[in-house]
């Protein structure tokens, strides 16, 4: 059980790196926790988000590598997007390759002088200029990448930034082993300020299994193993994927579409989940550990030629990113989808952000709040080829006007009017108007994420609009959801992992916990992130709903503001006293 | 004797679940690479996996290589190893035409499959079967 956090922490500025230890395993689990952990103690709370000290910290848990769909790496950062803590999720081979590096997380911190890439192994810590690969894109960047130290193909992850990222655009996100992304909240931004192109990590090493209890961890193993291969909850991931989603939730009359206008449309068939299956889909690929293997991988296929001539791309699609590139800019056709996600991937755009504001744009633009000489393109809902400009602008600032909307759909409209009309709660939105209870939660939420606490769902219960089942609600999937992220579980295998089978895979390798240590540890961790969140500037009251949420009209009928806001109220009061019970012991004084 | 085939590899989706189980099961180990299947993409992910994994050669050219006979023909094709009798040289690693087995740096010892299929049930896609070996597996 005493088995200490192993830590590698690379100083960019002086080119060096050491090995720390923590004797910290029972408080912070791990993934969300150790994060939280660790940047209490890298972090300069009242520093600048791009101030070279920040850290850049990734993290995973104690059963990485031991258990199926155990393969989240857990990234955390002072966000550049509303200058907060922040956390983000990756798959990936990247968990696996930092556990077979031999370690349990890595904290980046400092800035190097050009463009660089940090390589690491078991036996080998490589800092390498790579400054030619200033403004290359995503592709061509991991092609480079792929030639560089460690060499282990197969085994190792490689995480890098596009334009977006060196041009520290809010919400540039980090692409992982191509299909998959720490996206959100601008942790590539993060890594543009510290001119880090590039990290490659080599799982080369062997380690040892649970001594002693080998027998029992392989009984648990198989049980949790066949629990994902063969309980169809699990495989709805593998089969439509995400994406299965669409033709629910729109016709509930709660899938975004055009700027949130609606929340249906009849031409839903054009880029359901079923449409992307059954013409686009190419294959399907796992996350190094899961044998789900939910990502979807679609075929672009392009004519450039006058006779029949094509190229073609491979793209990888999910409920979310169609949604953003998809419903929320008013594409209906499925080739069109992937267009834009190619395009926004190459950049190192995060595809949701990307979308909700440049839907706002769209709006602004036919509303004449904002004209052609800012906007550079006509943007109109359903033009596709309009977008692929737009995003380019976008990821390259080429204006003020994109510089502004870089930073967020509601800091351009503050600047230029349509606030009201703003998709934006916390961040902009994810993709499910359910209702009420979503919008606070993810207005409030801890990653402002539909992931934080689920109550997408809860809108679709009877009693959906009674504050204290509510909050309940809430409060409850919050608590299950910091576990399983701090063991760093997908969060997909929610129904293969209840918290009695966490506590038994954790058991089965060593790491006693008695449910009530474990149930305290996860409350502290809880506390403990909500006070980083309000002591690095988060404000509840100052978080603004915008109108055209309390427009929506869903399968319930028209959002009820009264509701929501007496609400959000009393959620605020919760997190805030929440937050309180954390005592800050490392860094910074108490408030 | 039937032999571990990576037959449907055009189906793999890179889990490792193979690797890991045989990792787990057969060298009491977590690991990518103590392994006797390894799980590779060979240019970036677009490209798709390749599995490495002793073919069974049938005589296989890294027993008469090993100067100890650490290393003996199986019967039906592959070899059994001797850990006793090693003297960690290598030279097996070297021999084998297809890289398929992984020096192991820290026991010193080849890591190879051998075929017992114990991964073969946790493959999520059915990519690995047991079969007979056909004409071509061997030398022949
Ligand atoms: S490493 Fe061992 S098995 Fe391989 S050739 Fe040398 S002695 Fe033989
Ligand atoms: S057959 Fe056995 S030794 Fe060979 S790869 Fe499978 S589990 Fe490993
Ligand atoms: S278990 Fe099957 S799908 Fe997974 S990596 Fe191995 S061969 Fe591929």
């Amino acid at each position: 059980m005493n088995s200490m956090f192993k830590v590698l922490v690379v100083d960019l500025s002086r080119k060096k790196s050491k090995v720390e230890y923590f004797d910290t395993r029972k408080t912070w689990i791990g993934g969300s926790g150790l994060a939280a952990g660790l940047f209490e103690h890298f972090a300069d709370f009242d520093a600048d988000p791009f101030h070279p000290d920040q850290p850049l910290i990734l993290a995973i848990g104690p059963l990485t590598g031991l258990f199926p769909l155990m393969s989240k790496t857990i990234m955390s950062f002072m966000s550049p997007y509303n200058g907060q803590y922040a956390e983000s999720h990756g798959g990936g081979r990247s968990a696996l390759a930092l556990r077979f590096a031999g370690y349990d997380a890595l904290v980046v911190t400092g800035r190097a002088r050009k463009l660089t890439c940090l390589g690491f192994g078991s036996q080998e810590i490589n800092i390498q200029d790579v400054h030619y690969l200033k403004g290359m894109d995503i592709f061509r960047t991991g092609k480079v990448l792929r030639g560089l130290k460690p060499r282990n193909p197969g085994h190792r992850s490689i995480l890098r930034i596009g334009p977006a990222g060196e041009n520290r655009i809010s919400y540039a996100c980090v692409n992982v082993d191509t299909y998959r992304h720490f996206g959100r909240m601008g942790g590539g931004a993060v890594m543009g300020a510290k001119n880090l192109k590039g990290i490659i990590i080599s799982g080369d090493s062997t380690q040892d299994l649970p001594h002693g209890r080998i027998k029992e961890y392989n009984k648990v193993y198989r049980e949790i193993y066949s629990t994902v291969t063969e309980s169809g909850a699990v495989r709805k991931y593998h089969n439509l994927g995400t994406p299965e989603n669409l033709i629910p939730l729109n016709e509930l009359r709660a899938l975004p579409w055009r700027n949130l206008q609606s929340t249906h449309d009849p031409e839903i068939e054009s880029i359901s989940g079923e449409k992307f299956a059954d013409d686009l889909l190419l294959r399907q690929v796992a996350c190094a550990g899961c044998p789900v293997g939910c990502i979807h991988i679609g075929l672009l296929r392009e004519r450039f030629g006058h006779e029949h001539e094509y190229l073609y791309r491979q793209v990888s699609y999910d409920y979310e990113p169609i949604f953003g590139m998809g419903s929320m800019l008013g594409i209906t056709s499925a080739p069109g989808v992937l267009t834009l996600l190619e395009e926004v991937e190459k950049l190192g755009l995060d595809a949701i952000s990307a979308g909700v504001a440049l839907a706002w744009a769209t709006e602004a633009l036919e509303k004449g709040v904002v004209g052609i000489d800012q906007t550079i393109v006509d943007l109109q809902f359903g033009n596709v080829q309009a977008y692929v400009q737009a995003l380019t602008h976008l990821a390259g600032q080429d204006n003020e006007f994109y510089l502004e909307l870089g930073k967020g759909a509601l800091v351009a409209a503050e600047k230029y009017g349509g606030e009201d009309f703003a998709c934006v709660l916390g961040q902009e939105m994810a993709g499910y108007a359910t209702g009420e209870n979503y919008f606070v939660s993810q207005a409030l939420g801890f990653r402002h994420s539909h992931l934080d606490t689920g109550a997408y769902s809860f809108d679709q219960e009877e009693q959906a609009r009674d504050i204290h089942k509510s909050i309940d609600y809430m409060q409850s999937q919050e608590i299950y959801r910091i576990l399983m992220c701090s063991v760093a579980g997908c969060l997909f295998g929610r129904k293969a992992y209840p918290k009695e089978t966490i506590l038994k895979a954790l058991n089965s390798t060593g790491l006693d916990y008695s449910e009530q240590e474990l149930d305290q540890a996860v409350q502290a961790i809880q506390a403990h992130r909500w006070a980083i969140k309000f002591r690095t500037g988060f404000n509840p009251d100052e978080i603004k709903i915008p109108g055209r949420f309390l427009e929506v009209e869903t399968w319930k009928g028209r959002t009820d503001p009264d509701y929501l806001f007496k609400l959000k109220e009393k959620y605020q009061e919760v997190l805030r006293t929440l937050a309180e019970k954390h005592v800050f012991t490392t860094n910074g004084d108490q408030e | 004797m039937k032999i571990l085939k990576p037959s449907n590899m055009k189906r793999c989706i890179g889990c490792y679940s193979c690797s890991l189980a045989c990792a787990r099961n057969v060298h009491k180990s977590l690991s990518w690479k103590r392994s006797g299947i390894r799980i590779h993409s060979s240019g970036g992910i677009s490209t798709g996996y390749e599995a490495t994994v002793c073919l069974a050669c049938d005589p296989p050219p890294c027993a008469p290589v090993c100067p100890t006979e650490a290393l003996r023909p199986r019967k039906g094709g592959g070899v059994i190893f001797k850990e006793k009798l090693c003297i960690h040289c290598g030279e097996c690693a070297t021999a084998c035409p297809v890289e398929a087995i992984y020096f192991d740096p820290v026991k010193k010892i080849p890591v190879f499959c051998i075929h017992c299929g114990r991964c073969v049930s946790f493959c999520p896609h059915d990519c690995l079967e047991m079969a007979e070996p056909s004409k071509e597996d061997g030398n022949e």
